[in-house]
């Protein structure tokens, strides 16, 4: 197959992959009787034309960053992590740990102890599967599976047997104290003249964003990101040139849980100010879209995060204020990941005809 | 725990491990073929839908299968043309076509009958209803073995009954046709096979489609037999259930089905925990039966119980030699 040029394979790629996702939607929504363009005016309103719209875009946002970016080191090293759900929901078990039973003086400590609670719950509940995947050879797509539905189980024990307050009928845990309370974006000064009326999106949303330099820093410009990426091409290769598989394997999982349990501090520690069951609620499966879409680089995976929590909140406004039911985002984070993930070879095989088609027309008129 | 009640857990155990055997059998077809897929839970979940929808219309539960094998095939079709067609990832794909089924199930029972993306109850002849086999009534009063015919192997629908006899059936195709034997190999060795003149494309592309056919019949009996019509995310997991099924029987037919019992006999303990509760005398989290079948998976994963290991081509599109 020919080779497409390097601007279409980093931009052209996903963006006709975004567009046939695009027009299958709408081909959806016509044949729901409804309007697409209706819906996507509806979306672009309360989304991104007011400040009040860009609060919750960006706190959506700020969780697909942080599983986005997850599952991209997991990819790197040739690993699908498809259990960034669970290790979402244990990283809120870890803030919970971290916030609830000592007094942080202020919200900047508080939000350290949180963050390493978090990690390390998310990187914990990925090491499983990593070290199976390593030493066993267990196939790690299938055991992060299994875990997410562990980690859900063991969700609701903790949360209706251990951590329910006494006499509470909800199972969720007590609320933090204030002292945990992370600043909104328009809490903060300078961005509260932006932001008037109270929004979601909290401090995280930059962590979010260091995060991202920081995987970039860690797979492109460091000694073990080379080895990460190096053995996610070719394993034997990797072996050969002297990187140990299971040291690879089972830092490149930790790394990953624990960028997937970290997306906690935004929803659970900056959100809901407690933890509540199904705490992740689905952020966790969108990091595979936004993944793929980011074409697992952290500048993509930014951007498609802000993709997907742009499609989160128009979805959301589309069940208020449209019969088109919240569920179409779900239908369009399918259409994305199938075209992105699973369809690229058919894109790219497209494209690639498209070319030639230019390129002989080239060489005719020369 | 008296007997009677030993009777009801089993009888449920029937009834919850039919849509995991269903689901089970389907993954088997495909995985032996050398397809990976995760997206069990997607197909029965539109053929529920197809299902209970055109039950209520036709008020005939056949029928309703029917569309729900449809239903399923045209997911099944997708997962084919990506992974087999297109060399597309098949997991990515797998994943994909869940959450394709999950959004688009919810719109489309919305659009036809706007009560919160469920499908009204049905009832009557739209739905499987209980068979009595013969001589149950006979023999129901005969002490142990009479009553465990009676209330548990009589009484099911006709669907628990065809998916046990498609267990045989499977066996009988895999390890004693032509067809099996291809199927096995293809799934180990997909060169070999195409060496001796036979299709990849084809033989996986009908693998493919068996999964997708016993999908929806697994989703049919979800609508239309266990419950009385679709509601949204019905099928809770029962695909990634079967998957794991499917691994703990090392993807043989007999032995699915008798983790799929298993499994489904987990499910019926988990509702009843006051029957668990008697018997080990000490009160289990509802929530660790549930997760039961995934903690052992992961075990068998691991082979610390015997080890599992999938068809060696399986994941992996086949690139013909040119």
């Amino acid at each position: 197959m020919d080779r497409l040029p390097r601007w279409a394979d980093v931009a052209l790629v996903p963006f006709v992959s975004l567009l046939l996702a695009a027009i299958i939607s709408a081909l959806v929504i016509i044949a729901i009787g409804q309007d697409p363009w209706e819906a996507i005016t509806v979306m672009v309103q309360g989304s991104v034309m007011n400040a009040y719209g860009w609060g919750y875009t960006l706190y959506y946002a700020t969780s697909f960053i942080f599983t986005g970016l997850a599952v991209t080191v997991a990819f790197h090293a040739g690993l699908f992590n498809i259990g960034g759900e669970g290790q979402a929901q244990l990283g809120g078990l870890g803030v919970a740990m971290a916030v609830l039973f000592i007094p942080w003086p202020h919200w900047t400590i508080a939000l350290l102890a949180a963050s390493i609670g978090a990690a390390l719950f998310g990187a914990a509940w990925a090491a499983i599967p990593a070290y199976l995947q390593a030493k066993r050879g267990s196939h790690i797509v299938i055991t992060t599976i299994m875990f997410n539905y562990i980690a859900a189980s063991l969700m609701i024990f903790m949360l209706v047997d251990v951590l329910r307050p006494p006499g509470k009928m909800d199972p969720t845990t007590a609320n933090f104290p204030p002292e945990a309370h992370l600043p909104s974006l328009n809490e903060i000064p300078g961005l509260n003249l932006i932001f008037t009326s109270g929004v979601p999106a909290n401090v995280t949303f930059f962590i979010a964003l260091a995060m991202a330099v920081v995987v970039w820093a860690l797979l492109w410009r460091t000694r073990l990101g080379y080895q990460i990426r190096a053995f996610g091409k070719s394993e034997p290769a990797a072996r050969y040139a002297g990187i140990n598989p299971t040291r690879i394997i089972m830092i490149a999982m930790l790394i990953s849980g624990g960028l997937a349990g970290l997306m906690a501090i935004n929803n659970v520690m900056g959100e809901a100010e407690r933890l509540l069951g199904n705490s992740a609620s689905g952020a966790g499966f969108i990091g595979i879209a936004v993944a793929l879409m980011g074409r697992n680089h952290p500048v993509g995976v930014v951007l498609a995060a802000l993709l997907f929590g742009f499609l989160f909140q128009g979805g959301a406004e589309l069940g208020l204020w449209t019969k088109i039911p919240i569920e179409l985002r779900t239908v369009v984070q399918g259409l994305v990941i199938l075209f992105t993930g699973a369809l690229d070879v058919m894109v790219r095989m497209l494209l690639v005809r498209i070319f030639a088609v230019f390129r002989g027309r080239k060489l005719e008129a020369a | 725990m008296d007997y009677s009640t030993l009777l009801q857990i089993l009888d449920s155990t029937l009834r919850l491990a039919t849509p995991l055997l269903l689901a089970c059998l389907a993954g088997l077809y495909s995985e032996r073929s050398g397809v990976f897929d995760i997206g069990l839970e997607g197909k029965m979940l539109v053929a529920a839908m197809c299902a209970g929808a055109v039950a209520f219309y036709t008020g005939s539960a056949w029928v309703g299968a029917l569309a729900g094998i449809a239903g399923s095939l045209a997911f099944a079709l997708i997962h084919g043309i990506t992974s087999i067609t297109f060399r597309g990832n098949q997991l990515i794909a797998g994943v994909a076509l869940n959450f394709l089924a999950s959004g688009l199930t919810v719109l489309v029972a919305q659009f036809l009958f706007g009560q919160g993306g469920r499908t009204p109850p049905l009832e009557g002849a739209a739905r499987f209803n209980p068979i009595t086999l013969p001589f149950a009534d006979a023999v129901k009063d005969v002490p142990v073995i009479g009553t465990l015919y009676a209330e548990v192997i009589s009484g099911h629908s006709i669907l628990v009954y065809l998916a046990f006899a498609i267990v045989a059936l499977t066996w009988w195709i895999l390890y004693r046709t032509r067809y099996g034997l291809r199927l096995r190999a293809v799934g180990e060795n997909p060169a070999a096979v195409d060496t001796a003149g036979v299709s990849v494309v084809g033989l996986r592309f009908s693998a493919v489609m068996i999964t997708g056919v016993l999908c929806g019949l697994a989703g049919a009996y979800m609508a239309t037999a266990l419950q009385a019509g679709f509601g949204k995310e019905m099928t809770a997991g029962r695909g990634y259930i079967a998957l794991a099924a499917l691994i703990f029987a090392k993807w043989r037919p007999v032995a699915a089905m008798w983790a799929c019992l298993l499994f489904g006999f987990f499910q019926a303990l988990a509702l009843r925990p006051d029957v668990v509760q008697a018997v080990v005398q000490v009160k289990v989290p509802v929530p660790f039966l549930d997760a039961l079948p995934y903690i052992l998976t992961v075990l068998v994963l691991a082979g610390f119980v015997g080890k599992a290991i999938p068809p060696r081509a399986g994941g992996e599109p086949y690139v013909k030699e040119r």
